[in-house]
């Protein structure tokens, strides 16, 4: 008997649960809003038939189950025998057939929008290494120069090719917190890695997507919200994994621009380096370097 | 197929009881060893094809450098279809109870098998000689790895195939190791199919 | 309904066995420590497995700890946290799960329920334990490596798996993990050639494949899908050793380590995911399918009613094994590879819940009418239908491919697959000791010890795992040794991690008393009837309990039914065992012949 409704409360408990739940996705802030509702339908679809096997299980048990049940000898009906039941077996698995199309149209729209970049988004580059992130943006003539993990240096850390003159005004963000989105403007992510495999993911825009290093891996998505946010690694990296962290501020179209036009580019930053003497520019990233190892 | 013939049956129907108590045991007919032996080569089947697999798709990727096939591995090649051929006039002999034929079938067979693994051997050698040094070729190191994985196959067989010749030596009757010769002669041949496969493989790409 | 008009039934001689002698043991060390009887290697494989994955168990206290109470354990380290997590999953999947599963149950099962001697090569399943004790110390050894442990994660992703960011990446400890993977997958296929040539080709009379219990459906599906699947980590682990060890770049791009070029280049990292994953999935069903099948012997057994649709049964089992090779990247939607191949692995996966959904649908009716007895085995078959179904619907969450874009990878992963295929196994391997217990030792389990087992496993196992979901929805990472502070995740779920912790320390101890259970039971417990759950399939009716070398006396059994004839009607007793002759059945109404 409690057996029956101690199944009955898991059911029920699962579901107030879920319905009161102060754990649930943050607020949306990009066009992903689909993720979300297809969500919801898969909770719509699942749920009822998770409660609905679970309450048919305690039915069961409440209704047919022999004594105390501390023995197997006790037994005060006879089970009934009727090996198969086709019609029944039919109907169950149309029925399911169909909640899986439900579960799966939807779903695949979504994703068909996901895989399908819009021809106005705008490219900006996400570099992942042990444990930090950067950024580059293509610069005035909206491209980016071509890269190549073999000519990274420390006067050329996101390895460009010194002679792509798509490559002059690319601006580099070194700063893992300084990545900047304009609010509406769809954006086309060509994610990077130098050394192990990172996700680059903000909660807030839901999207995801592995960086694999020697490729270069792309999601899409249109802010919608402006404020700062949150960018954490969710691929395993390494030891500091969990410190891999960064952030993103979505802010309005013009103060986009400034602060866009405020950033050096890639030919200021390389005569800038040259300028200084290469002797006091080595010790620099060479003690740098020497800090990042003894950090591990 | 007969498998899903007789997964279509209702057993609990009375039916069909005398034809379920008819069922004399096995499913297959062929003694375990066979059967076993069949499976094996089947995985060690699925080992291989993943790495050509992975070789195809490795190939894809910009830094692949083909390499020269040496001229040895022809020759290696003609030894090992020898030592499958060998095998199965083994096979002949112990079937028809000839034991001279018996035992120079096995013996020409596993030495041309080690004349192989000898040959394969060179066949490294020279490509070493010749510089190209496996870590910076991803053609070569698959080339290694598919070797080495081939001859430890074959030292497996070779030694199955040394207990059959040592008691063959000590005495025994043909028709005692007429079961194992037959399954060395199934390994020998799967071995050089895969060989075969591995080959063409390498020479066209 | 049982014929039994006499013309009708020939007699069937019984095979004969005149060399059962030979699998009488005859001293100390091969009847005990080199013993080639199925039945002491299953205890062997069963006990080693056991001990490991006590190591495994303890592993996942010390992850817990951490994540609910952090800043509070100086000794954990981001570091041997990554090590805790890594070797607790491979421990956990592989050395416990696989291992106990097939080599457990499987050699203990499958001689008997076809009614066999033995397996078909007692030699080589004896080699196959000795190499997986061998595997499992090479794991251990790794724990004491300078450097320690891999904490590459269990999916042992390159570059990083064999990276110095990584712990245990540039010393032993990831080589070690991949030459015990190495030798496992060796044992493993000594073992599995015999399950399966054992089923198909030393059944006893009689022993038609539609007449064998589920519990062998499931193990020989199971062991079909291992000797298919583990070549690909065999071959991806061999290439990552040689990565690792000789420089090569199989799996390898040009990478430049915190500032420094290192010397691989042009090697695929989504390579090895796609080996990785064409053996993890068919993996999660190595698990599950022995899992399935023994749950529907315990439930039909204890609610005395046949199995529900068993062709469909067997279909499903042979479908979802058929299936599951062609849905491995799933686990590799947000991977970086091709994004196209989304929609095709998204289909296939959500396939894959039909037939596994009638699975469900067919336990729960084989409840309906039925004659329930709640004994312990039974409970944990009910515990196991309601974790498996909650692990099965999250599985569609993830299955589905965008929505898996915002939770992969987060604590939403961690919560599907324990209870999926962590809890809901464990919950199958517990009913089904409880229930061959008194076949195995003569003895039965303390029902008291075994009910306070039961709910403090699978109440506490329901806490941890069913609110861990909803941090998935927060957004709060998997494989994290700290939070530190977000904009997204509220205090609450600080709070929410240390219940979680304290859950598992109490679900934890408690498998402590079943331990103990076991250890008095095996020399105090109340001696069992010999068929104590009236079950009717071939292992309870040996001629002495527990079956010694050769299982039966010196005729086989004969088989004349399937392994379901519960509650019969016409028949006096509510099971009529399968070997028992047509004639020898009490009827309800002799006249009626």
């Amino acid at each position: 008997m409690w057996v029956a409704i101690i199944v009955a409360l898991v059911a029920i408990g699962s579901l107030i649960f879920h319905l009161y739940t102060p754990w649930w996705s943050t607020e949306i802030a990009s066009n992903w809003g689909g993720m979300d509702t297809t969500i919801d339908i898969t909770f719509w679809i699942t749920g009822v038939a998770y409660i609905l096997i679970l309450l048919f299980c305690a039915y069961c048990i409440y209704r047919w189950h022999s004594g105390s049940g501390n023995s197997s000898s006790e037994s005060n009906h006879k089970a009934e025998y009727n090996p198969e039941n086709k019609k029944l077996e039919v109907w169950l698995t149309a029925i399911t057939a169909l909640g899986v199309i439900g579960l799966l149209a939807p779903g695949l729209i979504v994703w068909d929008d996901y895989v399908t970049v819009p021809e106005d988004a705008v490219q900006v580059e996400v570099m992942g290494k042990q444990w930090e992130w950067g950024y580059r943006y293509p610069g005035a003539d909206g491209k980016l120069g071509k890269s190549d993990a073999t000519l990274i240096n420390d006067d050329n850390p996101f390895g460009l090719h010194l002679d792509d003159p798509n490559g002059q005004d690319d601006i580099i963000v070194e700063d893992g917190y300084g990545m900047h989105l304009q609010l509406g403007q769809p954006v086309h992510l060509l994610l990077r890695s130098v050394d192990v495999l990172h996700n680059f993911y903000v909660p807030q825009f839901r999207a995801k997507m592995d960086m694999v290093p020697g490729m270069v891996t792309y999601y899409w998505l249109t802010p919608t919200r402006t404020g700062t946010f949150d960018v954490i690694c969710v691929e395993l990296c390494g030891t500091s994994h969990y410190s891999m962290r960064g952030g993103v501020e979505v802010v309005e179209k013009e103060a986009y621009q400034t602060w866009l036009s405020e950033q050096e580019t890639f030919a200021e930053m390389r005569a800038a380096l040259n300028k200084k003497s290469s002797e006091t520019s080595r010790m620099a990233m060479n003690s740098q370097f020497k800090d990042k190892v003894t950090q591990r | 197929m007969e498998f899903f013939r007789e997964i279509r049956g209702k057993p609990w129907l009375e039916s069909e009881d005398a034809i379920n108590n008819a069922q004399l045991g096995g499913s297959i007919a062929m003694p375990p060893v066979r059967l076993a032996l069949r499976i094996f080569v089947a995985v060690v089947g699925v080992v291989f094809s993943l790495s050509v697999v992975a070789y195809s798709d490795r190939m894809l990727l910009a830094d692949w450098k083909p390499v020269p096939e040496p001229t040895i591995m022809w020759l290696n090649l003609i030894v090992l279809i020898a030592s499958s051929v060998a095998m199965q006039w083994a096979v002949v002999g112990a079937r028809r109870d000839r034991s001279s034929q018996l035992e120079a079938g096995l013996l020409i067979g596993g030495a041309c098998s080690l004349a192989f693994l000898a040959g394969q051997l060179l066949v490294v050698r020279q490509l070493d000689a010749l510089g190209y040094f496996a870590p910076t070729n991803p053609a070569l190191s698959f080339l290694y790895m598919l070797t080495a994985m081939h001859a430890i196959h074959i030292l497996g067989g070779l030694f199955v195939w040394a207990r059959t010749v040592f008691r063959l030596w000590r005495g025994v009757e043909v028709e005692k190791v007429l079961m194992t010769t037959e399954l060395c002669a199934f390994y020998w041949h799967f071995l050089l199919a895969l060989w075969l496969v591995l080959f063409v493989w390498f020479v066209i790409t | 309904m049982v014929d039994t008009t006499p013309e009708k039934v020939e007699n069937v001689s019984p095979a004969e066995v005149p060399e059962a002698d030979l699998y009488h043991a005859h001293s100390f060390w091969t009847k005990y420590v080199f013993c080639q009887d199925a039945k002491v290697i299953a205890i062997q494989y069963s006990g080693t497995a056991v001990v490991i994955g006590m190591v495994g168990l303890v592993l996942s206290w010390l992850m817990r700890l951490q994540l609910g109470f952090p800043e509070t354990f100086s000794f954990i380290s981001p570091d041997s946290y990554l090590q805790f997590v890594t070797m607790h999953g491979m421990i956990m999947v592989i050395y416990l799960l696989t291992a106990l599963f097939l080599g457990g149950f499987g050699n203990y099962l499958i001689p008997l329920m076809v009614g066999a001697r033995d397996m078909v090569f007692p030699y080589v399943n004896m080699l196959s334990y000795w190499v997986y004790l061998l595997a499992v110390l090479i794991l251990v050894a790794s724990f004491f490596v300078p450097g320690g442990p891999t904490g590459a994660g269990w999916t042992l992703y390159p570059p990083q798996a064999i990276l110095s960011g990584t712990p245990g990446g540039s010393g032993l400890g990831i080589i070690l993990m991949l030459v015990s993977l190495a030798f496992f997958i060796i044992g493993f296929t000594m073992g599995g050639l015999n399950y399966v040539v054992t089923i198909l080709q030393a059944r006893t009379r009689g022993m038609t494949l539609m007449r064998m219990p589920l519990t062998i459906w499931g193990i020989f599906t199971a062991t079909v899908l291992a000797l298919l699947a583990f070549p690909a980590l065999f071959v991806s682990a061999i290439m990552m050793t040689l990565d690792s060890v000789l420089g090569t770049s199989f799996f390898m791009p040009a990478i430049v380590e915190f500032g420094e070029q290192l010397s691989y280049g042009g090697g695929s990292p989504i390579l090895f995911q796609h080996l990785f994953w064409f053996f993890g999935h068919p993996e999660v069903y190595i698990v599950a399918l022995p899992a399935f099948g023994i749950v529907s012997d315990l439930l039909s057994i204890h609610a005395r009613r046949h199995i529900f649709g068993y062709r469909m049964m067997v279909w499903a089992i042979v479908a979802i094994g058929a299936l599951s090779f062609v849905v491995w990247a799933h686990h590799m939607y947000v991977s970086g590879m091709n994004p196209w191949f989304g929609f095709f692995f998204a289909t296939t996966t959500l396939i894959i819940a039909v037939p596994t959904a009638i699975k469900v649908y067919n336990w729960t009716l084989t409840l309906w009418r039925g004659d329930i007895h709640l004994t312990i085995p039974m409970l944990f078959a009910i515990a196991f239908i309601i974790t498996f179904v909650n692990g099965g619907i999250t599985g569609l969450f993830l299955g589905n491919v965008i929505v898996d874009v915002p939770l992969s990878d987060t604590m939403f992963v961690v919560a599907h697959f324990h209870m999926v295929m962590g809890i809901a196994p464990i919950l199958v391997v517990f009913g089904a000791i409880y229930h061959w217990f008194p076949l195995m030792t003569g003895r039965m389990l303390n029902d008291a010890m075994g009910r306070f087992h039961f709910w403090v496993t699978f109440i506490g196992a329901y806490l941890i795992y069913f609110p861990m979901h909803y941090l998935g929805f927060v957004g709060v990472p998997r494989r994290y040794w700290s939070m530190e502070d977000t904009s997204f995740i509220p205090d609450s779920a600080a709070d929410l991690n240390a219940f979680i912790t304290v859950a598992a320390l109490i679900v934890g101890f408690a498998q402590l008393v079943f331990i103990y259970n076991i250890l008095v039971s095996v020399f105090k417990g109340k001696p069992s009837e010999r068929n104590p759950w009236k079950a009717t399939s071939l292992e309870w009716q040996t001629e002495t309990v527990p079956p010694g070398h050769g299982n039966f006396s010196k005729e086989l059994p004969v088989v004349y039914r399937w392994a379901y004839s519960f509650s019969v009607p016409g028949t006096v007793d509510d099971y009529v065992p399968q070997n028992v002759h047509p004639n020898d059945v009490k009827l309800v109404s002799p006249e009626g012949k």
